[in-house]
């Protein structure tokens, strides 16, 4: 490691002693291997450091190892790690773990990733909260600390009284969540903050407000804050300073200006260059992928700067022009009991074009995308496929109609069975579609790995040997075997890294532009939308609210709610 | 809210057991063999076997045979025993009380005793204390009942060591618990028995909740390690165990039968085996429903304490 802490002292001369200084951080696993190489850095009061990286980098690791924590399997093989405050207790590794116990949570406080799975869920959120006051003796009476308790509800934006006190978790929405989360973590008055994503699957108004919570509370009570996530539009919005890691390293440091807007280090540079932008100036794709994907992404047949600059102008380009409605939707409906789903869904699909499906969590929109693919038969209301009316659910629906249809799913972890090997999980559909010859097969599935740009030797290898964006590759390459005239593709992004998602979304487009097929791109990611899709449909509470082309919803936005939710876009 | 899933699992409990009286009601229908006959035996004139055919009406039709039976069950008339002439009530108060005891002390050793082993194998994952509770606990589960009882008899009462009766001989009319060493070794039968799936099911649902991620969050929030176990692990692990637990003391209802006839111990178990061999209609029609009401009443309890554990079945989701 050539960088230090000497860099970050530089880095913020005007503050003085550090709440917490963390020196040459080597963790390992029980085997030995190493993943954090020497890891170094100082909070200060006030400020947050980010770290950025993406998944397996190491990050979530350094911010655990701060509270002494390490997760099973990892253990600290070297490094040290000062409270600022606490300077004559001496290096917290060495603590016994009485002594680490009574400072995290006190000291130092940590949030979690998902508050969904980090609240117990059999216990009020009162008396979580009261549970650390309690542990780290805050306050002398249990009245004093209900008082505290109420106080710190409020703080972070909470109803306080204690009919709210008494909530169980799960009837609470996702931000509240993460606010009882922040409000546990603040409850003790800590000096140090660890925060590991805590935005990460809240939609992007509650991760305004949340993002707002935590910058209002460090800076009121002078909380250095160590703010660990992959966003780096995020980072602009809350972070004084920048870390940033690959492979158990920082190859780059520096305040969040420079970092983002000057950076050094090549890595750095592919980052952010990978990060989709509202504007659509990045052309996010034209980057090589560089997490040990493939390793170059080479936009098609075209040449980077001819028509790429915006492939998708002219989508009449390929097939019939797009006035041949390929599919409609007409008065879509579903109800779960008195919970209703999609409230009368119209929309029209052209051949070639993509449009993207954008909505919050609960709009309704993956519902929305499985009752088109047939995954879903509930619903009432009309989807014509090429002038034919679908029956709604796949089985009734024909061979043919179903090749037609292809979908992909969210999370490459979970769709691809984990005993098959790619080869056996690209062929069912063309086992489905009654392809008997075992040699056409194969050579189908390579034709179509090929397209996804993963070679002959993925054929024989099993899931679990595959990075995120290599499944999400065998996945689409599945969808595509029997050539589908439309993609369904169900938040294919949202469990990637930012420069796997732009391999990804290069890829859509490259393949998009060679096959004419349409495609249904549903997220909650307003940023892609100039990436991906030439029109636009704004989904809130099962109604389309706003839709036309992407431009033009997103410069002229006509419901109050497409503007909310650009306004509330972070960017840097 | 609450009140409403336990009243919707109280009905239908209740028609379960309906359909398990018709069940019983028609099985032993089926039995070969006359129950006046039975009590008669074989001399008996055609004449007395009329007259007590009738006096049992036995010659009703099936519909009302059955009906006021099932009349007889709810106000507590079991109807009459062909072994001993007296009412089945009387003839398995003893019984039933006797029973219960064995396996109440099975269950109070065995539930204790399953869930901090299977906890304790947890917390000490991958170690050896672990390994050996996961062995010992396979092989038990492995070993039907009976040769595990027969194995504790030589072992503990005939050719190793002479501790302990093999045999239960109360003298009659005396109650079983005031001779509490001959309970030892049937008690400890059921316990080997029923005590490993407890310690499996508690180990596996503990090791998922161990690595969850309020457990986490608990940790990092300063919480006493033996807090976490006991106030944020422990009671998650516990709704999946108690259904496990519901099995084995309902499996406890029936497979009783065979540890009490291994033992000859006085209770239902080696009644029904009595009652059957004897064409005693009335006592294993009895015993019969009582076994199929204990495994209802285990099952709704493992569901109450499901419901206990679970704020998310009880209370509305506020969305």
């Amino acid at each position: 490691m050539d960088t230090t802490v000497n860099d970050t002292t530089k880095t913020a001369p005007h503050v003085d002693i550090p709440a917490l200084r963390a020196q040459d951080i080597r963790v390992a696993t029980l085997a030995g291997q190493e993943i954090l190489h020497g890891i170094g850095f100082d909070l200060h009061p006030g400020k947050i450091l980010a770290l950025v990286g993406e998944s397996g980098s190491g990050k979530t690791t350094a911010g655990l190892a701060c509270m002494g924590h390490f997760r099973q399997g990892l253990r600290l093989t070297e490094g040290s790690v000062f409270l600022g405050s606490e300077a004559a207790s001496g290096n917290l590794l060495d603590l016994a773990p009485t002594q680490v116990r009574l400072l995290r949570g006190g000291t130092i406080s940590y949030v979690p990733q998902d508050p969904a799975l980090s609240l117990n869920p059999a216990m009020r959120i009162g008396d979580q909260i009261a549970e650390t006051l309690q542990v780290h003796g805050f306050g002398s009476s249990s009245a004093e600390r209900a008082e505290r308790v109420a106080e710190v509800l409020a703080e972070v934006g909470l109803a306080s009284d204690t009919a709210y006190q008494r909530r169980y978790p799960h009837q609470l929405s996702g931000g509240q969540q993460q606010r009882v989360g922040i409000a546990m973590a603040f409850a003790c008055r800590p000096s140090v903050m660890v925060l590991d994503e805590p935005t990460t699957g809240l939609d992007v108004t509650t991760q305004a407000l949340v993002l707002q919570t935590i910058d209002e509370m460090a800076e009121r009570h002078q909380v250095a804050g160590l703010y660990i996530t992959h966003d780096l539009a995020v980072v602009a919005t809350v972070a004084d300073e920048v870390l940033v890691m690959l492979s158990g390293e920082v190859v780059e440091r520096g305040t969040t200006e420079e970092v983002l807007f000057h950076p050094q280090h090549r890595y750095t540079r592919k980052l952010l260059n990978a990060v989709p932008d509202l504007d659509g100036k990045r052309r996010v794709g034209d980057v090589e992928a560089i997490t040990g994907e493939q390793p170059l992404v080479f936009p098609g047949p075209h040449s980077p700067g001819d028509q790429r600059i915006n492939p998708l102008a002219e989508p009449g380009d390929h097939g019939p022009t797009s006035s041949t409605d390929l599919l409609e939707v007409s008065g879509l409906e579903l109800a779960y009991g008195s919970a209703q789903i999609l409230d009368g869904i119209d929309f029209t699909l052209g051949v070639g074009e993509s449009m993207m499906l954008l909505g919050e969590s609960g709009s309704g929109k993956t519902t929305l995308s499985r009752c088109v693919a047939g995954l879903n038969d509930d619903y009432r209301g009309t989807i014509t496929l090429r002038g034919t009316k679908l029956a709604p659910g796949t089985r009734s629906r024909t061979a043919e109609q179903r090749q037609g249809i292809q979908y992909v799913f969210q999370s490459p972890f979970s769709s691809l069975n984990p005993r098959r090997s790619i080869l056996e999980s690209v062929e069912v559909p063309l086992k489905m579609a009654g392809t008997t010859d075992k040699r056409e097969r194969r050579s189908r599935v390579l034709e179509a790995l090929d397209r996804v740009k993963l070679g002959a030797s993925y054929l024989d290898r099993r899931p679990g040997e595959l990075s995120g964006g290599e499944r999400q590759r065998a996945a689409i390459a599945r969808a595509l075997v029997n050539a589908p005239s439309v993609l369904v593709c169900d938040e294919v992004t949202s469990a990637l890294d930012v420069s796997v998602q732009a391999s990804i979304l290069d890829l859509l487009r490259t393949l998009q532009l060679e096959t004419g097929m349409a495609m249904l791109f549903v997220t909650h990611n307003i940023a892609l939308a100039r990436h991906i899709s030439q029109s636009l449909a704004v989904l809130q509470k099962g109604r389309i609210v706003d839709v036309g082309p992407t431009d033009e919803v997103l410069t002229n936005p006509r419901h109050a709610y497409t503007r909310q939710l650009l306004d509330h876009v972070p960017t840097f | 809210m609450i009140m409403k899933l336990v009243s919707r699992r109280l009905l239908v409990s209740v028609l379960i057991l309906l359909v398990v009286s018709i069940l019983v009601f028609v099985a032993t229908l089926l039995l070969p063999g006359d129950p006046a006959q039975a009590m008669l035996g074989q001399q008996a004139t055609p004449e007395r076997l009329a007259a007590l055919r009738e006096q049992m009406n036995l010659n009703d039709p099936v519909a009302v045979r059955y009906l006021s039976w099932l009349g007889g069950l709810f106000t507590g008339d079991f109807g009459y025993s062909a072994a001993t002439s007296g009412p089945v009530s009387e003839l398995l108060g003893e019984r039933i009380s006797a029973s219960l005891v064995l396996m109440g002390i099975a269950a109070l050793i065995s539930i204790p005793v399953g869930i901090v082993v299977g906890t304790y194998s947890a917390l000490r994952r991958g170690k050896a204390a672990d390994h050996a509770a996961t062995i010992t606990s396979l092989v038990l589960a492995a070993l039907p009942e009976f040769v595990v009882g027969i194995l504790l008899i030589t072992l503990l009462s005939t050719t190793v060591f002479k501790l302990l009766p093999s045999v239960t001989m109360a003298p009659p009319g005396e109650h079983v618990w005031n001779y509490p060493l001959q309970l030892v070794l049937p008690a400890l039968t059921l316990v080997l028995v029923v005590t490993p799936y407890i310690v499996r099911m508690m180990r596996a649902t503990m090791i998922e909740v161990l690595d969850s991620g309020f457990v986490e969050m608990a940790r990092l929030k300063g919480v006493p390690e033996r807090q976490v176990i006991l106030r944020h692990a422990v009671p998650h692990a516990l709704a999946p165990v108690a259904q496990v637990i519901a099995i084995q003391l309902a499996w406890m209802a029936g497979g009783v039968v065979v540890i009490e006839f291994l033992f000859r111990y006085p209770g239902i178990g080696q009644a029904l085996v009595d009652a059957v061999a004897n064409r005693d209609v009335q006592v294993v029609q009895a015993i019969s429903m009582l076994i199929a009401a204990a495994y209802i009443v285990v099952n709704l309890l493992a569901d109450l304490v499901g419901i206990a554990t679970n704020p998310k079945l009880r209370t509305e989701s506020a969305r």
